[in-house]
């Protein structure tokens, strides 16, 4: 079986954010990335369904040629080979280009399963998974915590707020991975050699055309200072007071 | 706990190879996730964290320069150094433990052991089904290991070894032992299974020093072991010295790991600890400190990655091993010193990393030559004047 998973380079969720001067768009230069926590578990389970029903598993990634790090940690996490599409603008990549992008990709590569991040931890969207298996006409289940899959279909469970649904899909399916589903792997030390001699093949992605635009960015406005009202239950009444009178939220 | 920063004053980030950082990062996440939630209590109740171990060999660290036939990842020696960082930054006593079993055990087996020793042992070291443990040391013979009263005397084709070894890491919990013992031809080295009738290992406790590690005593009392239990490339003290060369060269590299935590911990902690309404950081006697370790530990970074340039290019001499070792454990005795000073009261405290730093290495300056000894061996190398005695 032909199994992929999708994978995000994103700032690292220690990062120091900074804005570009003229407000175009974060600054890049000398921010740390990381594969983005999601994908991470995506990709252990691409790599879990691998060593139960065989086959191979591609990362595949839309992000720079200079991105080659994170996805050779996914060759030194198990994955056996690893394609990216390369823009440089893929952080302006907005979900329906990159879910056209990524679905054109996924054709190719005549899979039956694709594993996505439930959310990128960037983003925070949610989105491209869903879309992705619209523009591919396949089943999709998104926010999996639990599943087991067969050579032609699947069941997988999905938290919601009123409870766990269990659903069954039948491939080719995409499926976006909640935290739960797995504990991804580290990347061994073997894993890291092995995946030298792995292959990495850089593609052009499909035309991104009609996207939003990012036009400017600007930081979230200062909150105010906190303030302490008090220790122990004496403070209580001056909180109340507070809650009450200046927060107008009791 | 705050998130790990590593400082990196010099910006040396990118003269480390995309796989270099990998493993640093691999090893850095493990010892984050796994190790650092449960050191403290080990370390209190004077105990390894034993049930970690398959997953040390998991991440691939027992050996990792050991060429894969033999079990080993074939890593270069920048990326030994890189992982000994940082499994010291958990704790001087997690990368003892590695040390021996790569550096003591393994080592030897693959510089001076047979092709069979080789195919028997380095694949079940590399996967920790078998633990080693390395005894030169003894009770009255550690800088002068020359000395040592151990005997191993030639039985027919068996020899029988005699004696005591001490401060030896991991003895009580190895399946194998590399023992050095003098023959009337020299000094010769064993690989000696420790069920042989005559070989216990009794535990040193009562350690104020690493003491999540465990520490034994060897002892042998008419062990009988077959010629094919001897390294036959063994030859003279030289080679035991080979073997702690390549430990020491881990050493100078997991000093820096342990000088990063406290760093990291004390500059983090000054810029939050208020004293007289304001950032103990924004004192200039706080600052001084600060800056004089940051100064130091960029020093012994980059002697670091130097000496792992140059042992990868096959060129390093024991010297400059001696100098890396001798200064960069003094380095991080130092910081962590200055770092438990920085923290208050709260430096005394097993919630901080600092106190338990400072104590372990305090072995770490002692073991594997003292600071004293790699002085004088940097001297004799200077001067050609040996002053050892």
């Amino acid at each position: 079986m032909n199994i992929i998973a999708c994978i995000k380079r994103v700032p690292t969720t220690d990062a120091e954010v900074r804005f570009k001067a003229d407000a175009s768009g974060l600054e890049t230069e000398g921010l740390p990335y990381m594969i983005s926590f999601y994908d991470e578990i995506a990709l252990e389970q691409a790599v879990l369904t691998k060593e139960a029903l065989g086959g191979e598993v591609t990362a595949l990634s839309l992000g720079p040629a200079s991105g080659s790090k994170e996805i050779r940690e996914c060759l030194a996490k198990g994955a056996d080979k690893a394609v990216i599409l390369t823009d440089d603008e893929w952080m302006s990549s907005d979900c329906r280009a990159t879910a056209k992008r990524l679905a054109a990709a996924i054709g190719e590569l005549d899979a039956q399963l694709v594993f996505m991040g439930r959310v990128a931890t960037d983003r925070d969207n949610a989105a491209v998974g869903p879309m992705c298996a619209t523009y591919l006409g396949w089943a999709c289940v998104s926010g999996v915590i639990e599943m087991e899959c067969g050579e032609d279909k699947g069941t997988a469970k999905v938290e919601t707020e009123n409870g766990i649904e269990t659903v069954e899909f039948s491939l080719p399916a995409v499926i976006t991975c909640n935290k739960g589903l797995n504990t991804p792997r580290y990347a061994g030390l073997k894993g890291i050699m092995a995946a030298k001699k792995k292959p990495l093949e850089e593609q052009a992605p499909a035309e991104a055309d009609g996207q939003a635009v990012l036009s400017t960015v600007s930081a979230p406005p200062a909150r105010p200072e906190g303030r302490i009202v008090g220790t122990g239950a004496e403070a209580v009444p001056a909180l109340i007071d507070a809650l009450r009178n200046e927060a107008q939220v009791l | 706990m705050d998130a790990f920063t590593q400082l990196d004053f010099f910006d040396t980030e990118d003269q480390y190879s995309e796989e270099e950082c990998m493993v640093r990062d691999a090893v850095r996440s493990w010892v984050g996730d796994r190790f650092l939630p449960v050191i403290a209590e080990h370390f209190e109740n004077g105990t390894f964290p034993s049930d970690l171990i398959p997953e040390l060999a998991e991440l691939g660290v027992f050996g990792p320069t050991v060429p894969a036939e033999y079990g080993g990842a074939g890593l270069n020696n920048v990326s030994y150094g890189l992982i000994c960082q940082e499994l010291e930054r958990g704790d001087s006593g997690l990368r003892s433990f590695v040390s021996v079993q790569g550096s003591l055990v393994m080592f030897p087996i693959l510089a001076f052991g047979s092709e069979e020793q080789k195919s028997e042992w380095l694949p079940r070291l590399a996967c920790a089904e078998v633990i080693g443990c390395f005894g030169l040391t003894e009770p009255d013979f550690g800088s002068n290991p020359g000395g040592m009263l151990t005997t191993a005397r030639r039985d027919g084709d068996d020899w029988i070894l005699n004696g005591r070894k001490m401060w030896i890491t991991n003895g009580t919990v190895s399946q194998v032992a590399i023992v050095w013992a003098r023959a009337e031809e020299g000094i010769r080295g064993f690989v000696v299974p420790t069920d042989l009738p005559g070989f216990s290992a009794p535990e040193q406790k009562h350690k104020w020093s690493l003491r999540a590690s465990i520490t034994s005593e060897l002892v042998l009392e008419d062990v009988r072991v077959p010629d094919s239990m001897r390294l036959p490339d063994a030859v003279g003290l030289k080679a035991p010295l080979k073997c702690l060369s390549s430990a020491r060269f881990g050493i100078a590299w997991g000093g820096l790991g342990a000088a990063y935590a406290c760093f990291d911990e004390a500059l983090s902690y000054s810029k939050q600890r208020i004293v007289f309404d304001k950032p103990l950081a924004g004192f200039q006697l706080a600052q001084k400190k600060l800056v004089d370790m940051a100064t130091e530990i960029t020093k012994g970074q980059l002697l670091a990655l130097r000496l792992g340039r140059l042992k990868d290019e096959g060129k390093v001499t024991p010297n400059q091993i001696s100098m890396a070792k001798r200064n960069n454990v003094h380095m991080a005795l130092e910081v962590a010193r200055t770092c438990r000073d920085m923290l208050g009261a709260n430096g005394i405290s097993l919630e901080y990393q600092v106190g338990r730093h400072m104590l372990n290495l305090e072995s770490v300056i002692t073991y594997e030559g003292t600071h004293d000894i790699h002085t004088l061996a940097v001297g004799h190398g200077l001067t050609d004047l040996p002053a050892y005695r």
